[in-house]
């Protein structure tokens, strides 16, 4: 017997791609966010001690029987259609049936060969703007599993002595969305897989069936990956690399299996049907179960539920209920601010898109807002290891700084540090500036007048070229300024006393 | 008659986790095929698009509404657990996927 080659150095992208043409698949799990879970009344919910969000049926205790939740089965429609998908007339749940501690009642109840939705697609805009159709297969409804935790000397799962299993998860919702095998996308295969996940997330985020944090699994990729040679149009075989969590590494990921199967295949080697599992640390996949027995699940329909029938007038109800898909408010948003493509695509990668929306929504000018979220908002967020949107600002905030530097009562250098305050807690913007007395200084005192005088008799020479006519040079002055004002004065107003004392015309 | 071999049961209940003698397998091989056979001639009574009857009420959309019921604690969770640990079931090391 002669060993195949299953393992080589991953070749370099360009390489992979002179040799290979990528065939991808997607099949995302989108958790929805109903109060309940799929088949019983235990509650949906993210973070609580583990095993409190669970009853009997959540459990698979002998006996019990589990219940449709009605509101999972209308957001799964909505999903369908704002995937443009066909929505069955009647379906059924099946059972799919295997033995791992995740899943107490060994089967998960999903649907097999009836989905609530087929045959839809997806208009996915690339970072230049170039759309790509994405065919979608099937959305159908299903539940999720329990968590399970390794424990053990390395914390993974090679190695683990034991495993400890919190069923709370265990029963809330699942939307599986499964694509059509994907050609064509070629050197944009990664790009498209991103692409493909935000839009998908943004979408359930629209239609607010899902709380669509990536991060905490409410939405989870597994990316299939093939490589067939150039010219040729049989697909190779598949890997399927299992709950790629961010963006990020989903890019990472369908861009390393390209690399990786070109390796093997251009060495002479065969492609291993098998799950892979991500590295994030190294940026790469490992080998994870082969495809076996195991995956036989004797499907069969689910003797304790009732079909699902919809109606048309039903389904058109939920049609009329839909938003604006996102990628055409995203075209209206583009037209209705101003900003250019990139400053666009800036805010759009950086997740802000919804936050500035609803700033502006408060009345503040959209460069104005971008500024603020783009800026000092993402850098404060930073510092803190958080999402902008995670830091609490509102949009009333903004609206309220911003009066205060168009009254001409605060400068955007202490706006600045007022956010930073309101961040802290110290209350609203108005507040904060009374607290603190951080309001510019007005010169009914003669304070200002006083800083200013100082400063022009420290910089004489300033003072000759503003005379001569050189107005820039006052910028010379606002600095000492400032200094002497701790930062509170108006340079506005510096500039004018300058101008009086000089006597020149403004 | 239809052919139910020894090889199928064998790997029916190798998925079923179920332990079967050398006799049980050759039993149940003869067994399951006269089963088939029996369930077959239903489809000979049907023509047309009707569905495979998975339940016996003539039923659709039974839903419940999206309120939260009861909920066990974690203690009354694990009352059938064999072993736990911080509030978690706790089960043999398994070397298959998350």
């Amino acid at each position: 017997m002669t060993d195949t080659l299953t393992d080589a150095s991953p070749l370099s992208f360009e390489e992979a791609l002179e040799k290979f043409d990528p065939v991808l698949g997607f099949e995302v799990h989108v958790e929805l966010n109903t109060k309940t879970k799929m088949f019983s009344s235990a509650p949906n919910a993210f973070g609580d001690e583990p095993n409190t969000n669970v009853n009997e049926v959540c459990l698979g205790l002998p006996g019990t029987l589990p219940v449709v939740n009605g509101k999972a089965v209308e957001y799964a429609v909505k999903l369908g259609l704002a995937l443009n998908c066909e929505i069955a007339e009647y379906c059924r749940f099946a059972r799919k049936q295997y033995f791992y501690p995740d899943t107490p009642k060994n089967w998960q109840t999903s649907q097999y060969d009836e989905p609530i939705a087929f045959d839809g697609y997806l208009d996915i805009e690339l970072d230049d703007g170039e759309i790509f159709r994405v065919e979608i297969e099937r959305a159908h409804m299903e539940e999720d599993a329990g968590k399970l935790t390794h424990a053990g000397t390395s914390g993974r799962i090679q190695g683990a002595d034991y495993s400890l299993v919190d069923y709370n998860r265990s029963g809330i919702p699942l939307v599986e969305i499964v694509t059509k095998p994907i050609v064509g996308a070629g050197a944009r295969a990664p790009e498209l897989a991103r692409a493909y996940v935000s839009a998908v997330r943004d979408i359930v985020k629209g239609l607010d069936i899902s709380d669509a944090k990536m991060e905490r699994g409410n939405v989870r990729c597994d990316a299939n990956v093939s490589m067939m040679p150039k010219g040729t149009t049989t697909f190779g075989t598949r890997s399927e690399t299992k709950n790629v969590n961010s963006l990020r590494a989903v890019e990472h990921a369908v861009s390393f299996e390209m690399r990786r199967h070109a390796g093997v295949l251009a060495a002479g080697g065969t492609i291993v049907q098998e799950t892979r599992h991500w590295q994030e640390g190294t940026r790469t996949t490992s080998s994870g179960r082969p495809k076996s027995d195991a995956d036989d699940y004797r499907y069969f329909p689910e003797p304790d539920l009732v079909p699902i029938v919809t109606t048309a007038a039903w389904v058109e109800e939920l049609r009329s209920q839909l938003p604006e898909p996102p990628a055409d408010r995203k075209r209206r948003l583009l037209a209705a601010w101003g900003f250019s493509e990139q400053e666009f695509r800036d805010v759009v990668a950086a997740g802000l898109l919804d936050e500035i929306d609803e700033t502006v929504a408060a009345g503040v000018s959209p460069s104005v807002a971008r500024k603020w979220w783009m800026g000092e908002i993402s850098r404060l967020a930073n510092a803190r290891d958080l999402e902008p949107a995670a830091l609490g600002v509102e949009p009333a905030t903004i609206s309220a700084l911003n009066a205060l530097i168009e009254e001409g009562r605060i400068n955007d250098k202490i706006a600045r540090q007022v956010l930073e305050h309101v961040v802290a807690g110290e209350g609203t913007p108005e507040e904060i500036v009374t607290a603190r007395g951080l309001e510019v200084v007005s010169d009914d005192s003669g304070a200002l007048t006083a800083a200013v005088e100082k400063a022009m008799a420290e910089n004489p020479d300033v003072v000759e070229k503003i005379a001569a006519g050189k107005l820039k040079a006052i910028g010379a002055l606002i600095g000492p300024v400032m200094k002497e004002t701790r930062g509170q004065a108006d340079a506005g107003k510096v500039r004018e006393i300058v101008l009086a004392k000089l006597g020149i015309e403004g | 008659m239809s052919e139910i071999s020894r090889a199928d049961v064998e790997h029916l209940a190798k998925l079923a986790h179920i332990s079967m003698t050398e006799q049980e397998l050759q039993k149940m091989a003869q067994e399951l095929a006269v089963i088939v056979d029996s369930v077959a001639t239903v489809s000979e009574a049907v023509s047309g698009d009707i569905h495979a009857t998975s339940h016996p009420l003539p039923l659709t959309n039974v839903f419940r509404e999206d309120e939260v019921g009861h909920v066990f604690t974690a203690e009354q969770s694990l009352l059938n657990a064999p072993d736990a640990e911080a509030g978690r079931f706790k089960v043999p090391a398994i070397l298959d996927e998350e």
